[in-house]
C-alpha cells in the first residue's frame, strides 16, 4: 500500500469499493411475476363479478343497469372525472409544492399548509354540496371538489421531495454557476420524483374512491351505480359498483406503481 | 496585469529579495466583511489578503473562525457584506454570480456530486453551461477521468453511488476542473476520506497540481494537511483575522505568536519532514538485478554485500521483488526471479514527502523505500538512517536559530523525540 507509488490507473483505489455500489441502478424493478400478479388478481375479480351477473336472475331494471353498454359508459365517466381531478391537482399542488420551499416564501408556508389542509379535512361530500349550489350539478364542481381533497397530499409530497434533495448537491450545483432555475429543474425535481409521485399515486387512487361521490351530483361514473341500488333498494346492484370501483382503484394504483418505477431517476 | 502590483507583503520563503515583483497575485481580498443577520459579531473582519498564481493557499484554524466563510464569499455563494474581491485584475464583487462561478473550480466535503446523472454528465456540467461543443465536452471528460487515475470506458457511465468514496472524490476534483478554471476553491476535500485513501488523494493531487498550477484556496482544520499540501498557509484566528500568511517552512521555524504556535503543536520537527521530499534528499543504492539473471550470479551478488537481499528489476528498471539467499535456495533453478521472493512494498516517487516515506517504511521490509520515477523506475532507495540525518540537521538548524536569534517568546523546540 504505498503512497505515491501507483500509475494513475483505475484500480488503485477502487479496492475498497462501498458495498452499497454493488446495487444496480435497476433495483426498483421487480421481476415478471410482480407485474403479473396484479392484473391476474383483477382479472380474477371481474371473472367472478360476470359469473355472478350472467348466472343470476335479473329484472329488467338490473339488467338495464348492469349491461355492458352502461357499465363501460359509467366506467369511462369515472376515469374522466378522476383524470380531470388529477390533473388538476398536479397543475396547483406541484407548482405551490415548488414556490412553498423556495426562500421567498417561508413566512406563509404554515399559512398555506393550513389553506391546503381545510380542503382535507372538510368531507367531500361537504364541498361537494357547497360547489353544486355555487355552480349547479355536473361535471366542473366535482372535479373542483375531488381536486380540493388531494391538493394538500401532492404539496406536501412535493415539498417534503424538494426539501430530502441533499443539500451539497444543491451548493455544489449553484458553486458551479447553474442559475437558480436550472438547479429547480436539472437537479431538485428530478431527485424530487420519486416523492412527488408517490404523492400523486395516492391522490390518484384516492380520487378513483372518492369519484364514486359525483353521482350525487349528477355525474355519471360507477358512483351511480352503487347510488341506485341504494334507491332502488337493490344491494346486489350496490354490491357489483362497489367492487367494479375497487377494481378499478387497484387498477389506477398498479399503473401509477409502474409509472412511479419508470420515471425514477436512473442512479438513485 | 496585476504584475504591476507593488510589493508582496508575503515573499517566498528563501527568496525573499530575489525579485522585486513577487508572483502574479490572482485573486486579492480588500477588507471582506461577513455580517449574518442576527449575529452581533461578524463571521469575517475586515480581512485582507492576496493569493499568488499558482499557489496553494491554504485558510486553516480552529473551527468557527470564519475560514468557510471566507472561501465561499470569494465565488460568493456568501455574499460579503462589505470589501472587494479582485480576481485577476478585475473586481468581481458586483459581477453576475453565476458567470463569475462558471470561471471558479469548486469541490466541498461532501462533494455534491448528482446521484442522478452519470459521471460523464457530471463532469460536463460547467462545459455545458458555457455552452461547449458536444464533442469536445466529451474529449475533455475522458481527459479528466484520465488525469485522476480513472479508466474513463469504465466509469463514464456509472452513477456516483456505484463508486467508492475516493473515486466520488476524484470525480468532483474532475468537475471542478472540467472548464480548466484558473482559480479553484476547496472546502475540505479529503475531509470525509478515510486516512489511507486521503494520503493517496492529497499525493495525487498535488502531482496534478506540478502539471496544472491552478491557483487554489484550500480551507482545512488540519495543520498537518496544511503543511503538507501549502505553498502557504494563512493561519486564521477569531474572524478571520489573520495570524500568520507564510510558507510552512517559515511558519514552522518562525511562528509569528503563542495562538499560531499553539496550532501547530508539538513536534514541529517532525512535521518538518512533511516539508521535505524524497527528491531532497541523496538517495542509496541496494543490490538489484535484472530480472533474466541466473541464480548463480544473484547469490555471488548477495555474498559481495552487505544487505540480505537484492531487489530484481524488470526490462524497464521497474522494481518486482525482493529476492534473498532462502528465496534462491527453496526455488527449482529454472523458476525466473520475478516470481519468486516478496513483493516490493513501500514504493515512492520523488515528489513523497519524507513523513509519507518514513510511514511507509516502518511496515516495510528491510527498512527501505524504494524510490521510482514517475514511469516506475528504480531510483534508488531512502532508508531510515537518511530520515534520521534530516531530522537531525533540522533540529539543529532550529537549535541554532534558538540560540542565536532573539525571536524569543518560542518554546524550545526540541521537545521531539
Amino acid at each position: 500500500m504505498s503512497t505515491t507509488s501507483e500509475a494513475p490507473q483505475g484500480e488503485g483505489p477502487t479496492r475498497a469499493v462501498d458495498p452499497e455500489s454493488t446495487v444496480s441502478p435497476h433495483a426498483g424493478h421487480r421481476s415478471l411475476g410482480g407485474y403479473l400478479l396484479m392484473p391476474l388478481l383483477l382479472t380474477g375479480v371481474l371473472l367472478l363479478v360476470w359469473w355472478s351477473v350472467s348466472t343470476r336472475d335479473l329484472d329488467a331494471a338490473e339488467q338495464g343497469r348492469l349491461s355492458f353498454e352502461n357499465i363501460w359508459s359509467q366506467t369511462q365517466g369515472h376515469l374522466k372525472l378522476t383524470a380531470a381531478s388529477t390533473v388538476l391537482v398536479l397543475l396547483i399542488a406541484i407548482p405551490v409544492g415548488i414556490m412553498l420551499t423556495r426562500p421567498f416564501a417561508r413566512p406563509i408556508t404554515p399559512l398555506a399548509i393550513a389553506f391546503f389542509n381545510i380542503g382535507q379535512a372538510v368531507p367531500t361530500i361537504g364541498l361537494l354540496a357547497i360547489f353544486a349550489i355555487a355552480w349547479g350539478i355536473g361535471f366542473t364542481p366535482a372535479v373542483v371538489a375531488l381536486a380540493a381533497y388531494t391538493t394538500l397530499p401532492v404539496v406536501r409530497n412535493t415539498m417534503v421531495g424538494l426539501r430530502q434533495v441533499d443539500a451539497s448537491v444543491i451548493e455544489s450545483a449553484r458553486g458551479m454557476g447553474m442559475t437558480k432555475l436550472a438547479v429547480l429543474t436539472r437537479i431538485e425535481l428530478p431527485l424530487a420524483v420519486p416523492v412527488i409521485m408517490a404523492g400523486l399515486r395516492t391522490a390518484l387512487t384516492i380520487n378513483v374512491g372518492t369519484a364514486t361521490l359525483g353521482a350525487f351530483i349528477g355525474v355519471d361514473c360507477l358512483g351511480t351505480l352503487i347510488v341506485s341500488g341504494f334507491s332502488g333498494n337493490r344491494p346486489y346492484l350496490s354490491i357489483i359498483g362497489g367492487l367494479l370501483v375497487a377494481v378499478l382503484a387497484l387498477l389506477v394504483d398498479y399503473v401509477a406503481g409502474i409509472a412511479e418505477e419508470r420515471l425514477r431517476p436512473r442512479g438513485l | 496585469m496585476s504584475d504591476t502590483q507593488p510589493n508582496i507583503r508575503q515573499p517566498r520563503g528563501g527568496e525573499a529579495g530575489t525579485s522585486t515583483d513577487g508572483p502574479k497575485i490572482e485573486i486579492r481580498l480588500e477588507n471582506l466583511a461577513k455580517r449574518f443577520p442576527g449575529q452581533s459579531e461578524p463571521a469575517v473582519d475586515d480581512l485582507t489578503m492576496e493569493i499568488p498564481q499558482g499557489e496553494i493557499v491554504i485558510l486553516v484554524g480552529p473551527s468557527g473562525c470564519g475560514k468557510t466563510t471566507t472561501m465561499k464569499m470569494i465565488n460568493r455563494i456568501i455574499e460579503p457584506s462589505s470589501g472587494r474581491i479582485v480576481l485577476d485584475g478585475e473586481d468581481v464583487t458586483k459581477v453576475n454570480p453565476d458567470q463569475l462561478r462558471r470561471k471558479i473550480g469548486y469541490v466541498i466535503q461532501q462533494i455534491g456530486l448528482f446521484p442522478h446523472q452519470t459521471i460523464a454528465d457530471n463532469i460536463a456540467t460547467v462545459p455545458k453551461l458555457l455552452g461547449w461543443e458536444k464533442k469536445r465536452i466529451s474529449e475533455r471528460i475522458d481527459e479528466l477521468l484520465e488525469m485522476v487515475g480513472m479508466d474513463p470506458g469504465r466509469y463514464r457511465d456509472r452513477y456516483p453511488k456505484e463508486l467508492s468514496g475516493g473515486q466520488r472524490q476524484r470525480v468532483g476534483v474532475a468537475r471542478a476542473m472540467s472548464a480548466d478554471p484558473d482559480v479553484m476553491l476547496m472546502d475540505e476535500p479529503f475531509g470525509a476520506i478515510d486516512p489511507i485513501t486521503r494520503d493517496r488523494l492529497q499525493n495525487e493531487f498535488l502531482r496534478l497540481q506540478e502539471q496544472i498550477k491552478k491557483t487554489i484556496i484550500f480551507v482545512t482544520h488540519d495543520i498537518d494537511e496544511a503543511i503538507k499540501m501549502g505553498d502557504r498557509i494563512a493561519i486564521l484566528g477569531e474572524q478571520s483575522r489573520i495570524a500568520q500568511f507564510d510558507t510552512p517552512e517559515r511558519i514552522l521555524v518562525n511562528p509569528a505568536d503563542d495562538f499560531v504556535a499553539d496550532f501547530i503543536g508539538r513536534g514541529a520537527s517532525l512535521k518538518r519532514l512533511s516539508l521535505s521530499r524524497v527528491r531532497d534528499v541523496e538517495l542509496h543504492q541496494w543490490p538489484t538485478t535484472q530480472e533474466g539473471t541466473s541464480h548463480d550470479e544473484v547469490r555471488r551478488l548477495l555474498e559481495g554485500s552487505d544487505k540480505t537481499a537484492v531487489l530484481v528489476l524488470d526490462e524497464q528498471r521497474r522494481p518486482l521483488s525482493w529476492v534473498n539467499a532462502d528465496h534462491l535456495r527453496r526455488a527449482d533453478s529454472g523458476r525466473s526471479l520475478g516470481r519468486m521472493g516478496l513483493p516490493p512494498d513501500a514504493v515512492v516517487q520523488p515528489n513523497a514527502t519524507l513523513s509519507d516515506t518514513l510511514n511507509e517504511m516502518l511496515t516495510a521490509r528491510y527498512s527501505t523505500a524504494i524510490v521510482v520515477d514517475s514511469t516506475n523506475a528504480y531510483q534508488g532507495i531512502v532508508d531510515i538512517d537518511t530520515i534520521n540525518a534530516t531530522v537531525r540537521s533540522m533540529r539543529e538548524a532550529e537549535q541554532g536559530r534558538l540560540r542565536g536569534s532573539g525571536t524569543g517568546d518560542v518554546e524550545p523546540a526540541d521537545e521531539d523525540g
